[in-house]
């Protein structure tokens, strides 16, 4: 990184550089993320605030609408399951069944 | 990274963003790509430090590059460089004064090192292609699940850094050692997740190519590329390109975690390929690239003048043989005509290619295959492994001469 000398150009070209996101001061420096826009397909079906609470807790829902369409229910059963046993998904198994149902039929 | 005549060049986007978001609101709210399958419609997103991006995923950040950056030459800039993720906490905030580099495990002398200790070492360049192990999931058939991207999880890089043999020599690799473990600055959100961490083999770790870079294209790594500091494998999948790298631990055995076995994973065999829909057997990790080429100046479907030169060019590269040519062909694969290749930048670089063809009035489907130095060629069928790794077919373009 080179160094910020303070003339009035660089200060502007630094609240500049805040604006679009990176921010310095001496050695440390932070970086900020847009937020965040996908959403899951709203639905009255129970699987659908469950799935929402879940998956959100680690990552975008983008992950999920942007799979290969229709699937069906094992995909998405085998998916939940690996979510819940390697990355320590907090999914109660009570419900998986619904959190499937809700991706199968709308994935 | 803060370089004044990016963040100039930064703020003149911003304001033409701006006015032009005045003009038509709407069309800034809807722009976004759709890549040529199912499902395939991606918002297009500027994060900081990068034009707009294909967005696959937001947290954590996944972004894929829009094909057309190829056709500007050999290097892919920092600002459309593709970014891939695998774990929600993606570090925010770094301090280059206080970030360092922990080497340990099987050496002689543990390390330490700041940043400007890793500078102060003889520094090394190599100008190499990075890609996903999944680019080109999306065009897979039968699909398979995972990241669905087209071409576009690629890019070919200047970098500068260290050598990990230097690096690994300084510690002094302990005779036992058989791999060396990286680990980054990213962190799982929830503690049972896996953390990330990949291996390579002593051997291979300790080849002189293998290197810690700073800088890629002549400037500080850009954030989401790994800032301050990554692995690079040249001719390897980006799975081993550890970024924001900060731990280093030679170990005894061979690394089996998560992100090791079963993950990026590949058929134990020749063409890394089973019959769709099976399982294979035996498999091993993902390692080199396969050979691939792209014409990168026209798109599918576009319109080209008739029995008239029309100029073909792009992008070819292997695992770090090298191109030792690139053929095109509008019969089917029946007969290929040679191309001209650009500049060499290297064994482990794009390798751009021209050519012109003069087409008969009507449709022609374009076929564009590279041959490495070592004899590899491009397949003319797809070969498919349930990951969706290592796409390389022959790829096509389909035109109409009028």
């Amino acid at each position: 990184m080179k160094d910020i000398k303070l003339g009035v150009g660089s200060l502007a070209a630094f609240a500049l550089a805040i604006a679009a996101g990176t921010a310095t001061v001496a050695g440390s420096k932070e970086y900020t993320l847009p937020d965040e826009t996908a959403a899951l397909t709203k639905s009255d079906d129970a699987g659908y605030e469950k799935a929402e609470a879940v998956c959100m807790a680690c990552h975008s829902v983008d992950y999920i609408t942007t799979q290969p369409p229709g699937k069906g229910k094992d995909f998405w059963s085998a998916t939940v399951n690996k979510m819940m046993h390697i990355y320590g998904a907090p999914v109660d198994e009570a419900d998986v069944s619904a959190i499937v149902d809700y991706l199968a039929k709308n994935y | 990274m803060l370089d004044r005549r990016h963040i100039i060049k930064r703020a003149g986007g911003l304001a033409v963003a701006l006015a032009s978001g005045q003009l038509s609101i709407g069309r800034a709210v809807a722009e976004s790509v759709i890549l040529p399958f199912d499902n395939g419609e991606r918002p297009l997103a500027t994060y900081p430090q990068k034009r707009p991006l294909i967005v696959l995923t937001e947290r954590p950040p996944q972004l894929e590059t829009p094909f057309s950056v190829f056709d500007e030459g050999a290097i892919t800039p920092n600002d459309a460089f593709f970014v891939r993720y695998h774990l929600g906490g993606i570090p925010l905030d770094i301090d280059i004064d206080t970030f360092r580099l922990e080497v340990g495990g099987k050496v002689n002398t543990p390390l330490t090192l700041s940043l400007q200790d890793i500078k102060a070492m003889a520094p090394t360049e190599i100008v190499a292609v990075n890609q996903c192990s999944g680019n080109s999931r999306g065009l897979v058939n039968p699909r398979v699940g995972g990241g669905q991207l087209a071409n576009g999880a690629m890019g070919n890089a200047r970098w500068v850094g260290v050598s990990l043999k230097s690096i690994l020599d300084k510690a002094g690799v302990r005779p036992e050692a058989r791999q060396v473990v990286f680990e980054g600055l990213d962190t799982p959100v929830m503690p049972q997740t896996p953390d990330y961490a990949k291996a390579l083999d002593i051997d291979h770790a300790r080849d002189g190519e293998t290197m810690l870079a700073w800088s890629m294209n002549g400037t500080d790594l850009p954030w989401l590329n790994g800032y301050p500091l990554r692995v690079v494998v040249p001719g390897y999948y980006g799975t081993y390109w550890v970024k924001h790298v900060n731990k280093i631990t030679v170990i005894d055995g061979v690394l089996e975690n998560f992100w090791m076995n079963p993950a990026y994973r590949i058929p134990d065999n020749s063409c890394a390929c089973v019959a769709p829909g099976t399982k294979p057997d035996k498999t091993v990790p993902i390692n080199r690239f396969n050979v691939r080429s792209f014409i990168t100046n026209i798109r599918d479907g576009a319109t080209v003048r008739a029995s008239t030169d029309t100029l073909l060019r792009g992008i070819a590269f292997d695992g770090g043989s090298g191109i030792k040519e690139v053929s095109i062909s509008s019969d089917g694969g029946k007969t290929w005509s040679g191309t001209e290749l650009g500049e060499n930048l290297g064994r482990y670089s794009y390798r751009t290619w021209h050519t012109n063809v003069k087409l008969p009035a009507g449709s022609h489907n374009l076929l564009v295959r590279a041959t490495s130095r070592s004899g590899e060629v491009q397949p003319m069928e797809q070969r498919w492994n349930p990951s969706g790794y290592m796409r390389n077919v022959v790829e096509s373009v389909r035109v109409h001469a009028a």
